[in-house]
């Protein structure tokens, strides 16, 4: 290992001296300070960095928007934060194809904008603002149109990646269809820059829905809750979202609707006379509807993914939970169409917390389920872990990452298995 | 070990009637859909459930055998073809429905069960499969599975990919794993599943596997369009998508194969350059409307002819006309080699103009049929065997059109797969470093490379030295392959 004045001369080198900064208390991962954060302006440079990273023993994380840097366990090691964030150019988008080809750095919002002049839009809505599409896709984050999208493995069609040996590798392409090669695109979906970093990213885009609406009935309780969105899961209208919001004092099953001009009203009337026999139906206001929205607030994020007709029973689970365990009344959202539940927890103690989460675990990974963290306290997280013990592919994961990345340099301790 | 101690072992598996091992019974089993490429395997095994197979595949691991698998055998890319020496893994008599979960629009099935099986059996509760092959009627589960399928409905509802959940993995050491969370969303973890679909049969051998389900729509119209050649109905096509409309399938055919499919199934289509039949599902009102400025854009294009599917019967004649496209070469010429590759949307005129162009120099006619909507194009080589050197000719030419796919910014194959038939072609659409890197996934699944050896990559790479049932991998010692 060289001295940190040669490595800094190193990396000024690779990248030009404007793009490597000394790294803050900021840019800790989960209280992990970095030595360096370096601004790669292009793939040649993000390989360049990486061979010197591996060369050098260092130990990597990618960030783009910065946004979901609290996901996953602490890192056993950090030196080098590889920031994409002057990677942000759209680098082909043709309207008649419906794709688009970015660099990683490219923010969500940005992108939208770009192809929204074509009538076109990447169909993922995650909740973060500010992120990248780098980082939408490392850290497979989505938000209510999946239900009817998919999430961005379903969107993403190509990918650059760079793995810690500096190796440049592209699988997929630029066509929709395409089944050349494996899909490297799906694998480094959500493995949260263990396996290397993303350096572009080709999507499938959609049509902009012409008009839209959301309908919402006030449910009272778990089971009508569930009843609610199976009843619009199982119709013809074909919702876009179906998503809930279970607080202490507002319990609403919202569906957003989206068709063109001429069928919205059919839509939404079909969703209403549904939705009406399990509370009252009204239509939100596009203010209200986003304000409904995520969970930023809480300190405490778990996300319980579990079977859609298992809705009343993890209702249930939560709340029976926290009464018994004298917690205050948590928020819960969800995309009540695809099984994805999301409770947050505010000012518990850490013990409460924890069994909590335990005793989520208990119940719902033995139902074949899922539950993680997706924000905690580090203290927590010492305690429970962002995951849960996954399943009997544990091996497999590990396996992956070791040919991936033989040297345990790409973020290592943050994954699913320590990985 | 000596292959009658094999047979012995591999009977007291799956009994007696379970192993083949005649000469001329192997010979059934030589070739999947590509049939220029053919393979004696050592021994058919027809394992009846997913403990069988684990037990078979552990047998091969223990001895250092490779084990191929294999479906209905409707491939089209030689991803079923037997390795010499090796063992064929037929799935067909694991053919169980095992679990319908309509609440949860779930269904899970055996690998050999047969793709439209899958929508007969919710058909009565309003649910139905949507990867559509124009094979369903006999291809697998499991080789669609294997093959990441299309069909010509995934223009709107995407490909195997995108609707298998969950599956029971049996990998190439034999130990079993269940990847993808099945009923559940977002399992933790690395994509294995998405990783898993579309891998060939390289990676393992899926035993269980949970498919989603999709509500039958409440309106689907369909409409075959007339246009006097190809520009026109591509001209359609791009002012159909331009106008945001995603229409459930639209699929073309050109003058030779509407000749065929004339001669095949007699649907009386109209006489024309080429055809769309244009398929639009969904809500009542949307599509209703949709449907209105579909017309009005096909009549833009001037159309020639629009035939309006009046019900049920007609809207099947349209389709059995576009799904006996391939078989219906047979009546217009004594060989045919199907291609499989795919374009950007928008490049569509310019790579027809190159295919009709590569046609007239090689002096043999192309047949086009494809699905439009996602660029995937089907050019059908007519040859003739018998005359000297034509069938060479034929794949030559077959090999000119993909590259002029790849030129155009497209893919060796959008739903064919791979397999046998393509591998060498990969370098030209990626680098070495490419592929070495998809080949790491290879080893952490399969270090030996038992599973379907030889398919996808030209050059396979081993895996590193680890401790393990044998220690240098017969190819290695014969200097076929290098160490990676």
């Amino acid at each position: 290992m060289q001295t940190e004045k040669g490595l800094t001369e190193d990396l000024r080198r690779i990248v030009g001296p404007d793009n490597v900064h000394e790294a803050t208390e900021e840019d800790a991962v989960e209280g992990v300070e970095p030595d360096f954060v370096v601004e790669p302006g292009s793939v040649e440079e993000v390989s360049a960095l990486m061979k010197l990273a591996a060369r050098e023993g260092l130990a990597v994380a990618p960030r783009g928007g910065g946004t979901k840097m609290h996901i996953g366990d602490p890192p056993r090691r950090l030196d080098l934060i590889v920031s994409t964030a002057r990677m942000n150019e759209v680098l082909e988008h043709t309207p008649g194809d419906q794709i688009v080809r970015l660099q990683a750095g490219v923010k969500l919002e940005d992108l939208q904008k770009y192809v929204s002049s074509s009538d076109q839009m990447l169909a993922i809505d995650p909740p973060e603002s500010g992120a990248t599409v780098g980082g939408i896709v490392a850290a497979n984050s989505s938000g209510p149109r999946r239900y009817r999208y998919g999430t961005i493995r379903d969107l993403i069609i190509g990918i650059t990646v760079v793995l810690h040996d500096g190796t440049v590798a592209k699988a997929g392409g630029k066509v929709v269809k395409n089944v050349a090669g494996y899909d490297l695109s799906k694998l480094f979906t959500g493995s949260l820059g263990t396996l290397g970093v993303i350096a572009t990213a080709n999507f499938r885009l959609h049509p902009r829905p012409e008009a839209s609406r959301t309908v919402a009935v006030e449910v009272t309780e778990p089971q009508q809750a569930q009843a609610a969105a199976q009843a619009i899961v199982h119709s013809q209208v074909e919702a876009t979202a179906v998503e809930l919001h279970y607080g202490e004092n507002e319990k609403l099953l919202a569906v957003l609707l989206e068709s063109i001009s001429g069928g919205i009203d059919a839509k939404a009337e079909t969703a209403s006379f549904l939705l009406k026999q399990y509370g009252e139906v009204r239509t939100l206001s596009q203010e209200e509807a986003d304000r409904l929205g995520s969970l930023t607030s809480p300190q405490v994020v778990m996300k319980i993914g579990a079977p859609p007709v298992d809705l009343a029973a993890v209702l249930e689970s939560v709340l029976g939970a926290v009464e018994r365990k004298g917690l205050a009344h948590p928020r819960i959202t969800g995309h009540a169409g695809t099984g994805v539940t999301l409770v947050g927890l505010s000012e518990e103690t850490e013990d409460g917390a924890a069994g909590f989460v335990e005793e989520m675990r208990e119940i719902w990974v033995r139902r074949g389920g899922s539950v993680t963290l997706q924000r905690a306290p580090l203290t927590l997280k010492q305690r429970v872990s962002t995951w849960d013990n996954g399943g009997d592919y544990l091996g497999l994961v590990r396996r992956v990452k070791e040919k991936f990345d033989p040297r345990g340099g790409m973020n290592p301790g943050r994954f699913l298995g320590g990985n | 070990m000596e292959r009658s101690g094999l047979i012995r072992e591999m009977e007291g598996i799956v009994g007696a009637e379970g192993v083949i091992h005649e000469h001329e019974q192997l010979r059934t089993y030589e070739c999947d859909g590509l049939m220029n490429y053919r393979v004696i395997p050592d021994l058919v095994v027809l394992p009846e459930t997913g403990e069988h197979v684990q037990r078979i595949v552990k047998l091969c691991y223990d001895e250092g055998i490779p084990f191929v698998a294999r479906g209905s055998g409707t491939g089209l890319s030689g991803g079923a073809l037997p390795v010499e020496s090796g063992v064929l893994i037929v799935l067909s008599r694991m053919r169980k429905i095992l679990e319908v979960d309509i609440p949860n629009q779930r269904i899970v099935v055996e690998p050999g069960v047969v793709n439209m099986w899958v929508s007969q059996e919710v058909a009565d509760e309003g649910y139905y499969y949507a990867p559509d092959p124009a094979s369903q009627i006999v291809s697998s589960i499991g080789g669609n599975l294997a093959e990441n399928s299309g069909g010509v409905h995934c223009l709107k509802y995407g490909f195997t990919t995108n609707h298998v959940m969950g599956a029971e993995v049996v990998l190439p050491d034999g130990s079993v794993t269940h990847i993808g969370g099945g009923r559940a969303p977002d399992a933790p973890g690395y994509d294995l599943l998405g990783a898993f679909v579309g891998s060939e049969g390289t990676l393992g051998i899926a035993t269980r596997i949970t498919l989603r389900l999709c509500r039958v729509p409440e309106a689907v119209r369909t409409l075959l369009a007339a246009f006097e050649g190809t520009e026109g109905a591509g001209g359609a096509v791009s002012g159909i998508i331009g106008e945001g409309i995603i229409p459930a399938a639209i699929e073309m055919m050109d003058r030779l194969t509407m000749e065929a499919v004339e001669a095949a199934v007699h649907p009386g289509l109209p006489d024309a350059g080429a055809v769309l039949v244009i398929e639009l599902d969904g809500p009542e009102a949307e599509v209703e409307e949709q449907f209105g400025r579909v017309l009005e854009i096909c009549k833009e294009n001037e159309a020639t002819e629009i035939r309006v599917a009046e019900d049920d019967d007609e809207r099947a004649l349209f389709w059995k006309a576009r799904k006996a496209a391939f078989g219906a070469m047979g009546r217009i010429s004594n060989d045919y080699y199907v291609q499989d590759g795919v374009i950007p949307r928008t490049e569509l005129p310019a790579v027809l103009g190159k295919i009709s162009e590569l046609a007239g120099r090689y002096g043999l006619r192309v047949a086009n049929v494809f699905h439009a909507g996602d660029g995937n194009l089907h050019p059908l080589v007519l040859y003739d065997n018998d005359t000297e050197g034509e069938a060479e000719k034929a794949e030559k030419l077959a090999g000119e059109i993909v590259f002029a796919c790849l030129e155009h910014g497209g893919s060796l194959t959008g739903e064919h797969g791979i397999g046998e038939d393509k591998k060498k072609y990969m370098p030209k659409m990626f680098t070495d470093d490419d592929m070495n890197v998809m080949q790491l996934l290879r080893c952490a699944f399969d270090p030996h490379q038992l599973a379907n050896p030889g398919k996808i990559f030209p050059t396979p790479r081993l895996c590193g030295e680890r401790p393990g049932p044998f220690q240098m991998h017969p190819l290695q010692k014969a200097g076929v392959v290098e160490q990676f």
